[in-house]
């Protein structure tokens, strides 16, 4: 087996949806031992949301849960009933990190707060992720990804001809907010080795969403106008759409002038100043939306990349799942999973050359791993986990 | 007082532009110290212009984008097209622990500073090579920008109003790809202190953006089906939009997901007739009829001010939150209580507001300690002190344009 980059990481989450669960798959992904803590019967909420194997609804069978969790094990754990808390801290004693995403105050009405799960272990690092924070006048309200993505400003950056701001499409800024909380939680990683102890962190998905667009957000600071830059960089083609980029550095517009096939307008040689063509932006931008509807879109990108025009294609999802340089770069295995089949899965945008991503297993049942856990690892008995069945603590 | 996590940490960073240099830039807010290899002979395009904003800058010291992306990094000149420029990069690496660049792949090893041969020299270095579709593959020397990565990855497609454009995504997918970097990066590190071996990641920026729609790719390799842009609209949940508010292009997104949502909802905007209609009683039912339902919500959202609507509905359990605008989040109570926006002093740009890193941790803290670097800054320090070169090797490697 190949040696993993977090082999030997212990990592419990406690968290549901996309943005926790998706912080600990990265874990897990790369090597982390990832005990993902769901509540007894339902589970995480992402198990009720679609697209669902062969579009019938099932617990196990939903993509955005089956994604968001490969390479993890999975109990069922109630941390408010009898026992529950008990267990939580048991599990607690032998992680490096919790991962959790409860509204704030839930953990220390659970008895979990992080001075408490310090003094059980003082190593580890609890990385809190929330939609506004632990602290601050908003900290108790809810968002879903569309609140969450507007609320962020970057709605209003894809706000087209004054109508509504927009999202990103799918849950893209959950996403967003597991990396980067999987990034600090990495740094904090990368200190308790060094120092053996742990911290808390107070991660807001609105403050990581806003980071992302970090220079457009403090352009009112800067007696800037909030707008969108000249003219959007999509071009209608003959079959779809491309992105053509006007201006930025003079080759790439010598490029774009001789991809056009060298027309009359292009060949001013003032334009080659960039400050030059910038102030003749629209006037050019508009001609090269006339140019690009009679070409295709594999023409405008493999001839653009060729003669130094930053060029590409609009795909379709289709077409990422078909494309030939993500095939040739191994970016899609298959993973098989009991319920749900053999379905093929993005894997991760980095390859180590030591260290492979690697699937070793699907995201689990609904308290798969029970028995292995409170047994193997916590030292219960077969009976005693037939009584905290029964109690409703797992 | 502590430094940071990644203390101890230095980066031979010899990234440009956005995706590659924020990674480093994150690192940097982290703790590490970050050396910006850069040159005067092609100046990072962060220093002389912005496709985000659309601005131009006169001097490459007077760009407050590359300040906002290069916070706390150095800055040192090498002239890379000569050899002895070439040798002083490498002592810089030597005694560095992570090299990041994001140049056309190829364009490294051209130089003599591609993995293979600075590993010669650095045995356990981690070296992150960032481009637009990765090294390897048809595709591996293509370029492109932030835009070219939302449309490559899958998501332009699928951002958008249904009746219009692909979504046009600018600097936002730069720092999203290199979010993504840094968390790479700090997976090697802490392998490396563990096992003490460095490695090289070939990283993606186009699959940066498609593993955040893991989802929508799972709906066609599942069932065929290859999801359309659908503007703000859910596939499960509704109302779920973006509703006009008081004031000029003002706005608040409500999203609903079950029935005790709805009844809180319908409570909260005082229990308008309208809400009493059968076609809006049941999930499925509210999303079949969810067009007529969105204009009536737009009926009372549109008396209130977006801030206003949040706290009435927010009061009720309800998720909404305005689309906020920058000149909305600057002066935001809650973003100033949680100390959210900085002031740093540039010394040629003055007083400029930056967001505080996005992470806050209570032993390591994460922070914002400097301006991004003059260009050529550091020079003394870095030559002179880490390399031990004297004043006047120094002179004379900046009169032969090798530090330049």
């Amino acid at each position: 087996m190949a040696e993993k980059a977090l082999s030997g990481v212990k990592v419990l989450e406690y968290a549901q949806f996309v943005a926790g669960p998706y912080c600990a798959k990265l874990l897990a992904d790369l090597g982390a031992e990832v005990i993902k803590i769901e509540e007894p019967q339902t589970g995480d909420e992402a198990r009720g949301r679609g697209p669902f194997s062969n579009d019938i609804p099932h617990s196990e069978c939903s993509g955005l849960f089956l994604y968001a969790n490969t390479n993890k094990l999975g109990i069922t754990l109630n941390p408010g009933a009898s026992d529950g808390k008990r267990l939580f801290l048991e599990l607690v004693k032998g992680a490096d990190i919790l991962i959790e995403d409860r509204p704030p105050g839930e953990m220390k009405r659970l008895g979990l707060d992080y001075e408490t799960l310090k003094a059980t272990n003082p190593r580890l690092i609890v990385t809190s992720i929330a939609p506004f924070g632990q602290t601050g006048p908003y900290a108790d309200y809810k968002t879903y990804h569309l609140n969450s993505y507007l609320g962020s400003m970057l709605g209003s950056l894809l706000a087209l001809d004054g109508r509504e701001p927009v999202k990103a499409g799918g849950v893209a800024g959950e996403y967003v907010c597991g990396v980067s909380s999987a990034a600090a939680t990495l740094a904090a990683l990368y200190a308790q080795g060094l120092s053996g102890r742990g911290q808390h962190l107070d991660l807001s998905k609105q403050e990581m969403l806003i980071s992302v667009g970090r220079v457009v957000a403090v352009l009112s600071a800067f007696d800037h106008q909030q707008q969108n830059p000249g003219q959007s960089s999509v071009r209608q083609c003959q079959d779809g759409w491309s992105i053509v980029m006007v201006g930025v550095e003079e080759r790439q517009w010598l490029g774009l002038v001789e991809l056009m096939g060298n027309p009359e307008w292009a060949r001013d040689e003032r334009l080659r100043d960039m400050n030059y063509l910038a102030e003749h932006r629209d006037e050019i931008e508009r001609r090269v939306s006339e140019w690009s509807p009679e070409h295709t879109r594999d023409e405008i990108y493999h001839r653009g990349q060729a003669l130094g025009s930053p060029t590409a294609p609009v795909l379709t999802p289709e077409e990422v799942v078909n494309s030939e340089q993500l095939a040739a770069r191994g970016f899609f295995a298959d993973i098989e999973h009991p319920r749900a089949g053999r379905i093929k899965y993005p894997t991760a945008p980095y390859r180590f050359s030591r260290t492979p991503w690697a699937a070793e297993r699907p995201a689990p049942l609904l308290g798969q791993h029970n028995e292995e856990i409170y047994c193997g690892r916590l030292g219960y008995t077969r009976e005693e986990l037939v009584r905290l069945k029964e109690t409703g603590a797992i | 007082m502590s430094e940071g996590p990644l203390e101890g940490v230095r980066i031979a960073d010899f990234t440009w532009a956005w995706a590659g240099a924020h990674a480093i830039g994150l690192l940097a807010m982290m703790g590490a110290e970050a050396i910006k290899i850069e040159s005067r002979k092609r100046l990072d395009h962060a220093r002389v212009t912005s496709i985000t904003t659309g601005e131009k800058f006169t001097e490459p010291d007077k760009s407050w984008v590359f300040n906002n992306i290069n916070l706390n990094k150095l800055s040192v000149t090498l002239n890379l097209t000569q050899p002895k420029a070439v040798e002083l990069a490498k002592r810089i690496v030597e005694v560095s622990d992570v090299v990041a660049q994001n140049m056309r792949p190829g364009v490294m090893d051209r130089l003599g500073l591609g993995y293979e041969a600075l590993r010669e020299i650095k045995p356990d270095i981690i070296y992150l090579s960032s481009s637009a579709e990765g090294a390897t593959g048809p595709h591996g020397n293509y370029t492109g920008y932030a835009s070219n990565f939302a449309a490559i990855g899958g998501l332009s497609c699928i951002t958008g109003y249904p009746d219009g454009l692909p979504g046009d995504f600018r600097g936002e997918i730069d720092i999203i790809s290199a979010t993504t970097s840094t968390f790479a990066i700090l997976a090697a590190l802490n392998h490396r202190q563990r096992t003490g071996q460095g490695q090289h990641i070939d990283f993606s920026s186009s699959e940066s953006v498609s593993v955040l729609m893991g989802d929508v790719l799972l709906d066609y390799t599942m069932n065929n089906r290859a999801e359309h842009r659908q503007g703000n609209r859910d596939s499960f949940m509704a109302p779920h939009n973006c509703y006009r508010c008081k004031g000029e292009d003002k706005w608040i997104s409500i999203a609903i997901a079950n029935d005790r949502e709805w009844q809180a909802f319908c409570e909260a905007m005082g229990n308008p007739d309208w809400a009493k209609d059968r076609r809006f009683s049941g999930g499925l039912s509210r999303h079949q009829h969810q067009a007529e339902l969105d204009g009536l919500i737009e009926t009372w959202t549109i008396n209130h001010t977006h801030r206003e609507a949040m706290e009435i509905l927010q009061k009720a359990g309800v998720a909404a939150v305005p689309s906020f605008t920058s000149a909305d989040l600057i002066p935001d109570p809650h973003l100033r209580e949680r100390g959210f926006w900085l002031d740093v002093e540039h010394p040629v740009i003055g007083n400029t507001v930056v967001s505080a890193p996005p992470w806050k941790l209570s032993e390591t803290p994460i922070e914002v300690r400097r301006h991004a670097p003059l260009i050529g800054e550091h020079n003394h320090y870095v030559f002179g002190e880490l390399l031990g070169l004297s004043s006047a090797q120094i002179a004379r490697l900046e009169e032969e344009s090798v530090i330049y």
